[in-house]
């Protein structure tokens, strides 16, 4: 059978990201990749809790001083929102709206480059008032988790854009739904790593 | 594997109740969605609110643990059973979930100095 | 596509092998360069053995030794075990299960390349400068400071060659789930596929960590960052909890497929089901679980605090109990059966005990106090090198007899394989037992000369002189691999006879696609359950015959991993490095730095977009095709395997 056969919405099935046994594949391989950097974060995240307020001898800088909420409850917001606005890009899929899922995730890269460039302006923010990377444990901790989770999302971004580029034109098959489905369920984690990002982070940060 | 899908054109009847379904389950998830936002503020809400951090801190882990939860179960479809594997990758995703939790405990603790 | 008649050039072949996603043939590649590096990190163990002998040697330098000691550990874990490993899960694993590749044929090829190219990156360290020198634990507290790029070569290189296995476990996790043919449930998996599935899984949860400590590790060298020195606010302890929780799971990573090996082997030859099936399987998954949660007790000396101390020295012993059931269901696989001592099940039945002493001094290591005593002495060189020895180069060298006639079409000599086991087997028990004694009487490990008279010299001596029997021992495989190069090819299913999963029930030599129909497994042991009944055909399939769909052969991961290994030079002599800035360490401008960082990753990233944009939809043997392929086998074989 011909993966890129054109369909119509009724001969489309119900699971079309699994539907074939590459698209199993593919399903079941972000999944484990998903696992495996769920360990990852973790351990970017315990470093960060060993070092956090750690430094040298008169440190300028700690998390109550130098987090600011307004700055992460946008970013926050921003990402939620382009988890929702997938979500809709993954109902279009199935009802086999290729225009649907196209815009929907054009708008999810969108979001996505709002938060990314509010968490430039921030580091950029942090580096001018002099807490660079290498000025203390604390620093070097705090830009390595939350830039891993800022090269995801960039990941993230290349990712979903090449695949809007590449099916732009020619519909939904059997051979780009995986990829789509795979690329939402990636966006997604960002996302809930986000949700422990800004309650350890930023939150409990700023309470001290 | 070249001839293990076969499709069947589906019937009008069950397009139609397909589609009302999927957009049945869209509307839950827009409803998950404002859960979510409203978890959130609540979050940043409690820390400016300024309530005891013994208060706060486990309230917005608490309110973080949901929301995990829901994106894992709404919004990346770990609540569809009928995907293949699904079993098996819940073990996994919850797998990993446990042994980050291990991680956490022995950095707060085990790391000194 | 005709896997027999088409004739190549050298250079075909070479073209060949650099592109190939076929999972047989990718087990070559890793079979060749893991036995490459094993040679390479045997050869430094010689080294080692030869300055040890005698007392106040000065056969090679202190800074030497160390830099050996540090490449004969890093490279037998992480570039000879794991890739030989890796070699048999790639030519195993699909055929056991009925799969005719795995699930990702292009991240296949992509794990090994990347796997590849780290290895070469770390050994040229010793090339461009020396090598690493703080030990494969490689602590903080000493590497940090170590002057020259070799630290910086081990973590580049375990960096890439890391990414390569953590890709090549997600593969076999998803192939082993996926692409079972019907009928294969997961309780009917032979356990060589089971201890597969487990051992992939805990490299999915182990490589990532270590991919992160080796990342702190890189930017705290070479690009200023703080996260272990203690002046900025740093911590080494961090190290090694990473390094540690990475590095305990390695060890069942390594150790569980070879547990699995010798779980096939031994019910071969003894003729008799494998003993407790089903608790192999719970064991498999325990020693799996129970493996992440004692990494600690590597640093009980550390200073973690008793309650600490006490939680990991109990999850420690209980990893003996899962063990435990393991040896006793192979003793009661072998008990009463109709024993055949070929070749691999001499390796088995030298194994049980060795790996049983192996484990032994492991809990007596679990028990806290004691091992503030036995803490960095030989007791546990002695230790971890009958584990590994014992246990995973038996299970490998025992492999590689009993899957030869699958892999090549070719048996290995059974009488040169017999004295090479003897040689191979006292060699090690004369160089591992008496360096428990050495560990007792106070030796340290690690150190590369002692002085004379203090009891130590004669076992020093002894263990050297086993050290060389190994040599001997593995220069005999050697030549037994290069005989069998020049022997008659096999052209049969089922070589030894008594073979019971799906593998044996295939004729070799192999077609590409290994099944021209999915076969339907009806049982555990499938093969033995199709013989039983009379199936000349070795199985029964689950569909007619028609056409295939297979991958197509790539570049891609090949260019890729030549991008990273770019990109690793680029970091490696940046300018921004804490050694760099000393003056201790090479460094060049930071424009061909960056130049070489970006022009790197550019050409992988390049080479990910190609993949993206261009539909690799792998193409159809057609019906036709397939059954003159094994017409053209069949001739073939009937041929005595000439052209």
């Amino acid at each position: 059978m011909d993966v890129n056969q054109k369909f119509t919405p009724q001969s489309w099935p119900k699971h079309a990201e699994t539907a074939t046994m590459e698209g199993k594949n593919k399903f079941v391989g972000i999944w484990m990749f998903l696992a495996s950097d769920t360990v990852l974060f973790a351990s970017v995240f315990a470093t960060y809790l060993a070092l956090k307020d750690q430094g040298p001898a008169g440190m300028e800088f700690t998390a109550q001083g130098l987090f600011e909420l307004p700055l992460a409850f946008m970013m926050t917001m921003l990402l939620l929102t382009s988890s929702l606005t997938s979500v809709y890009a993954m109902y279009h899929m199935k009802n086999h709206n290729a225009k649907g899922v196209i815009t929907w995730m054009a708008i999810t890269v969108l979001l996505g480059l709002g938060f990314l460039a509010l968490e430039i302006y921030e580091f950029y923010h942090y580096v001018h008032i002099g807490f660079g990377y290498t000025q203390s444990a604390f620093s070097s901790a705090f830009f390595t988790l939350v830039g891993t989770h800022g090269l995801h999302v960039v990941i993230g971004l290349v990712w979903i854009t090449g695949l809007l580029i590449r099916n732009a034109k020619r519909g939904l098959t059997l051979y780009n739904a995986p990829k789509f489905f795979a690329a939402s369920i990636y966006w997604h984690f960002i996302d809930v790593v986000w949700v422990f990002i800004f309650t350890v982070v930023y939150l409990m940060g700023v309470l001290g | 594997m070249a001839h293990d899908t076969h499709f069947e054109t589906r019937s009008q009847a069950q397009y139609e109740y397909d589609r009302a379904q999927n957009a049945k389950h869209m509307r839950k998830q827009v409803t998950q969605f404002a859960i979510m936002i409203m978890l959130t503020f609540v979050a940043f809400a409690a820390v400016v609110a300024d309530f005891s951090p013994y208060f706060i801190k486990p309230l917005i882990l608490l309110l973080a643990g949901v929301q995990v939860v829901q994106q894992l179960y709404s919004f990346m479809h770990m609540d569809e059973k009928d995907a293949p594997h699904m079993g098996v990758i819940q073990f996994f995703i919850w797998g990993g979930g446990f042994i980050a939790f291990t991680f956490f405990v022995a950095f707060l603790t085990i790391i000194w100095w | 596509m005709s896997s027999v008649a088409k004739k190549k050039g050298f250079g075909g072949h070479i073209w060949d092998y650099l592109t190939t996603v076929d999972h047989k043939k990718i087990a070559i590649l890793y079979l060749a360069a893991g036995t490459l590096f094993f040679a390479i990190a045997g050869f430094e163990a010689l080294l080692i053995r030869v300055q040890l002998m005698i007392p106040n040697n000065d056969f090679i330098s202190a800074g030497l030794f160390n830099e050996l000691l540090t490449m004969h550990g890093t490279t037998m874990l992480f570039l000879a075990a794991t890739p030989l490993l890796f070699a048999f899960m790639n030519a195993i694993v699909p055929l056991q299960i009925g799969a005719r590749d795995v699930a990702f044929p292009f991240l296949n090829a992509l794990g090994f390349w990347l796997f590849f190219f780290g290895a070469v990156f770390l050994h040229l360290s010793f090339f461009l400068g020396g090598g690493p020198d703080a030990g494969w634990t490689s602590y903080a507290s000493l590497s940090l400071y170590s002057p020259g790029h070799g630290i910086d070569f081990y973590v580049l290189g375990l960096q890439i060659s890391g990414a390569g296995t953590l890709i090549s476990g997600i593969n076999f996790i998803v192939t082993i789930i996926t692409m079972r043919a019907p009928g294969m449930t997961f309780m009917r998996m032979p356990l060589f596929t089971w201890t597969s599935l487990v051992s992939s899984t805990l490299i999915l949860f182990a490589f990532p960590p270590l991919t992160v400590g080796l990342f702190l590790m890189l930017v705290d060298r070479m690009f200023g960052a703080n996260f272990f020195d203690h002046t900025m606010g740093g911590n080494t302890i961090i190290w090694e909890h990473l390094f540690w929780i990475f590095g305990h799971p390695e060890v069942y990573i390594l150790v569980l497929p070879a547990f699995g090996l010798f779980s096939e082997i031994i019910p071969v030859f003894a003729r008799k089901r494998l003993f407790g099936y089903s608790s192999m399987v719970f064991a498999t998954i325990l020693i799996g679980f129970l493996g992440f949660m004692v990494w600690a007790h590597h640093m009980f000396t550390t200073g973690l605090g008793a309650t600490a101390n006490a939680i990991f020295a109990v999850a420690t012993m209980a990893i003996a109990v899962p063990t435990g059931m393991k040896v006793f269901n192979w003793i009661l696989t072998i008990w009463g059966g109709s024993v055949k001592v070929t070749v691999p099940m001499l390796y088995a039945l030298g194994f049980i005990p060795s790996f049983v002493a192996g484990g032994v001094t492991g809990v007596m290591q679990a028990a806290a106090p004691l091992d503030y005593q036995l803490h960095d002495s030989y007791f546990i060189v002695a230790h971890f090198h009958y584990v590994i020895v014992g246990g995973i180069v038996t299970a490998l060298f025992g492999s590689a007899h009993f899957y030869w006639p699958i892999m090549f079409n070719r048996a290995l000599n059974e009488k040169l394989g017999v004295l090479t086991f003897w040689i191979f087997f006292i060699g090690f028990h004369l160089t591992f037992f008496v360096q428990h004694f050495l560990g007792l009487m106070g030796m340290p490990r690690r150190v590369f000369t002692y002085m004379a008279d203090q009891g130590w010299d004669t076992f020093n001596f002894i263990s050297s002189i086993g050290a060389l029997m190994m040599g001997v021992g593995v220069i005999l495989l050697v030549i037994n691999v290069l005989i069998s190069i020049k022997s008659a090819p096999l052209n049969r299913r089922d070589y030894w006879g008594d073979g019971r999963s799906l593998e044996w029930a295939l004729e070799t030599p192999l077609p590409f696609y290994n099944f021209k129909q999915t076969p339907l497994v009806r049982g555990y042991d499938p093969y033995w359950i199709e013989k039983e009944e009379g199936n000349k055909e070795g199985m029964v399939y689950a569909e007619p015959i028609g056409d295939i769909h297979m991958p197509n052969n790539s570049i891609l991961p090949f260019v890729m991993s030549i991008g990273t290994f770019v990109a690793a030079f680029g970091a490696l002599y940046s300018p921004w490095g804490d050694q760099a800035k000393a003056g201790t360490a090479e460094s060049v401008s930071p424009g061909l730095s960056l130049a070489l960082l970006i022009g790197g990753l550019g050409l992988t990233i390049v080479c990910m977009i190609i993949r993206s944009f261009k539909d690799d939809l792998g193409y159809h043997v057609h019906k036709e095709e397939v059954v003159q392929i094994e017409k053209e086998l069949a001739e073939y074989r009937a041929k005595g395997g000439k052209r």
